[in-house]
């Protein structure tokens, strides 16, 4: 069979050239702050156990933590912790069956990064306020 | 295809790895948990974010603090090493994936047995 008569096929996505959905970037993201929250967990746990030991230890960790490196790091965890929450959600109401229509996931997967990006601004500003 | 397995395996419903739907389950409930906790605890992180020794030692040591702190990072590493356990068996194999599995658990219980005997250490003096 000549190359112009073979029958038309879907192709698989080649990456290097496909653009992915926004529901493929939002699958990636959310096992990609699962990660981040992870070893975000562990520092979590570290900063408890410096708290636990001497102050000048706790002072030293604490150092980085105030720094401009240390708030970007902060933000970060924060839109992470609110993207996962969210979007779990999302994967919540899938496991109960509902909101498998592709416009609708494309509707909550917006709705979870609207209410990540506000969750991480009004937690931040709500912190500081309780400070 | 005919089904080869027993009627006591279906009923069981473990299936080859003998432990059934439990991580998927698992992995649920705990997500549950973590919703509230989580809320709670991003606006305890920017409250704290500059947080002296002594500011520090008094929120983790209140008695609610104390028991809502031990649950998010006792659940959380759970829940965390549960997804961590997927991705390692979505990328990797073989001996490398049993090590890495492995590896992350002994991780997660190290980090969270040590923050919980630090809570413990702070909230009852020593």
């Amino acid at each position: 069979m000549s190359v112009a008569n073979r029958p038309e096929r879907p192709l698989s996505p080649h990456l290097q050239v496909y653009r992915l959905p926004m529901l493929a970037i939002l699958s990636i993201l959310h096992r990609a702050t699962g990660i981040a929250l992870s070893v975000g967990g562990l520092y979590l746990a570290t900063w408890v156990m410096y708290a636990a030991s001497n102050p000048r230890a706790y002072a030293l960790f604490q150092s980085f933590n105030v720094s401009i490196a240390g708030r970007i790091v902060l933000g970060g965890w924060l839109f992470s912790a609110f993207f996962h929450l969210f979007n779990g959600i999302r994967h919540l109401f899938w496991d109960a069956g509902y909101g498998f229509e592709i416009k609708d996931a494309e509707r909550s997967g917006w709705i979870v990064v609207a209410a990540a990006l506000v969750a991480t601004a009004a937690s931040w500003a709500v912190g500081l306020r309780l400070m | 295809m005919s089904d080869t397995r027993t009627p006591l395996s279906r009923a069981r419903g473990l299936g080859s790895a003998k432990e059934g739907v439990h991580h998927w389950w698992m992995q649920r409930v705990t997500a549950i948990a973590l919703i509230p906790l989580v809320v709670w605890f991003a606006i305890s992180l920017v409250m704290l974010s500059g947080a002296d020794y002594a500011v520090a030692r008094a929120w983790i040591g209140s008695p609610l603090v104390m028991v809502l702190l031990t649950l998010t990072i006792v659940v959380g590493l759970y829940h965390g090493q549960l997804g961590l356990q997927v991705v390692w068996e979505d990328y990797t194999d073989g001996a490398l994936r049993v090590f890495m599995i492995v590896f992350t658990k002994f991780i997660a219980v190290l980090f969270g047995l040590g923050a919980v005997l630090a809570i413990m250490r702070i909230g009852f003096g020593g």
